[in-house]
C-alpha cells in the first residue's frame, strides 16, 4: 500500500484553533498497552462517603479523559484523534449535528464498525459530543460538574448517565479501538461499576 | 461471492468480505473512473456514493455494502451533476485528472445539500480531496459557476 498523502490545506481553516503538526492520520507505530482501572470496591477503604465519591471520580477521570474519549469532546469545532491527541487529518468540523459538515460527513470515512487494514475507526453513530459536552481544557472538577448537569448533558438523570455510559456502542467503542489505538484503561464493566459506586456515594464532584 | 448493487445493476462479486469496495469496483467491475490514491482515506480519491451520500470506497469493505445502492463517477446524474460537468469543462479545471473523479463527487455531493456553498462552506466540504496538481483555485470557482447555474 502506497505512503498515504500527506496535504496542507489545513491552513486559514481558523476553526480548531490550536496549531498542530501535520501528520498522517494512519500511524505504524504500535500502540501502547491499555492502562488499568482500580476496582470499585478498592475505594471502601475510604471512611467520608463524599471523600470516597470523589476518589471515584478521579478513578473514572482516568478514562474521561484519555485520548478514545476526550479527542471527540472538543471545545473547538474539530475533533482530535490518534493517542497523540492531533488535530484530525483531513480537517474536518462539528457541523450542525456532530456529524460533520455538508459534503464531509464522519460517515464519509467512518462506517458501522472498525475498518483495520485502514486502521479506520467506527461505529453506528459515529459523531463529535455536543458543544455543551466539550471537556478539551476543562478540570476534572468542571467535567464532573458538567457530566450531572441535565441542561449540558442531554437531560440525562444520573441512572440515565450510568446506563448511556455501559450501553452506548460509540462509548464501548473506547475499549475496542482497533490497532494502533490505546483502549480507555481497564474494561467498560469497571468503568461501569465505578459510576455506579459514585452515583451511589453521592456523585460528588472534586474541587477542580 | 458478494453481492453489490453498483450503477443500478446487481452484481456478484468474488472477493472477501473485507476487501475494500474500491478494489472491487475497479478490478472486479472494471468501472476505473474511481481512482486509488491512499487506502486510508486521506485523499478523496476513491470517493463514490452510497445511497446518494459521498462515501471513500477504500476504506469501506464490501461487508459493509449489503442492499445500499452504490453509484460511481460513470454513472452518476442529475442536475448537480450537469451543472458541475459544465462549470468543471469550462474553467477547464483539471490538470493531470487523476483526483477529479473524486473531486466531482464531493462537489455534486456538497451541492445536493447546500444550493449556495460559501467560500467556507467549499472547503470543509472538499477538505478531504486533495490535488497534486493543486487545481483548488478552479475547483472552488467551478463549484460557485456550478451553484449560479443551479440558482437559474
Ligand atoms: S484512496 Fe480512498 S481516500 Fe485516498
Ligand atoms: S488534477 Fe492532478 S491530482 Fe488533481
Amino acid at each position: 500500500m502506497q505512503a498515504p498523502l500527506l496535504h496542507a490545506i489545513l491552513a486559514g481553516a481558523g476553526l480548531c484553533l490550536a496549531g498542530t503538526a501535520l501528520t498522517s492520520a494512519q500511524t505504524t507505530r504500535q500502540a501502547a498497552p491499555a492502562a488499568s482501572l482500580r476496582s470499585a470496591e478498592s475505594f471502601s477503604t475510604i471512611a467520608n462517603q463524599r471523600d470516597r465519591s470523589v476518589a471515584l471520580f478521579g478513578e473514572i477521570g482516568t478514562v474521561l479523559q484519555h485520548p478514545r474519549c476526550m479527542n471527540c469532546h472538543p471545545a473547538t469545532e474539530c475533533p482530535r484523534q490518534a493517542d497523540a491527541k492531533r488535530l484530525h487529518q483531513p480537517l474536518v468540523v462539528r457541523g450542525k449535528d456532530g456529524h460533520g459538515a455538508p459534503g464531509l460527513e464522519c460517515a464519509t470515512c467512518h462506517g458501522k464498525q472498525n475498518f483495520d487494514p485502514a486502521r479506520i475507526p467506527g461505529d453506528g453513530h459515529w459523531a463529535l459530543a455536543p458543544a455543551s459536552m466539550a471537556w478539551e481544557g476543562k478540570s476534572l472538577g468542571q467535567i464532573c460538574e458538567q457530566l450531572k448537569d441535565p441542561n449540558r448533558n442531554g437531560s440525562r438523570d444520573l441512572a440515565a448517565i450510568v446506563k448511556h455510559v455501559t450501553s452506548d456502542t460509540l462509548v464501548l467503542w473506547a475499549w475496542n479501538p482497533g490497532p494502533g489505538r490505546v483502549p480507555a484503561p481497564g474494561s467498560n464493566a469497571q468503568f461501569g461499576a465505578l459510576m455506579q459506586a459514585w452515583v451511589d456515594t453521592g456523585a460528588a464532584c472534586p474541587a477542580s | 461471492m458478494v453481492s453489490l448493487k453498483v450503477n443500478g445493476r446487481t452484481h456478484s462479486v468474488d472477493v472477501d468480505d473485507d476487501t475494500p469496495l474500491l478494489w472491487a469496483i475497479r478490478d472486479n467491475l472494471g468501472l476505473t473512473g474511481t481512482k486509488f490514491g491512499c487506502g486510508v482515506a486521506q485523499c478523496g480519491a476513491c470517493t463514490v456514493f452510497m445511497d446518494g451520500k459521498p462515501l471513500r470506497s477504500c476504506v469501506t469493505p464490501v461487508s459493509a455494502v449489503g442492499d445500499a445502492e452504490i453509484t460511481t463517477i460513470e454513472a452518476i446524474s442529475g442536475k448537480e451533476v450537469d451543472a458541475v460537468q459544465a462549470a468543471w469543462t469550462a474553467r477547464d479545471v483539471p490538470q493531470c485528472g487523476y483526483c477529479q473523479s473524486g473531486q466531482v463527487m464531493s462537489a455534486v455531493a456538497l451541492l445536493m445539500e447546500n444550493k449556495k456553498p460559501s467560500d467556507g462552506d467549499i472547503d470543509l466540504a472538499m477538505n478531504g480531496n486533495l490535488c497534486r496538481c493543486a487545481t483548488y483555485v478552479r475547483i472552488r470557482a467551478a463549484i460557485h459557476d456550478a451553484a449560479r447555474t443551479l440558482e437559474g
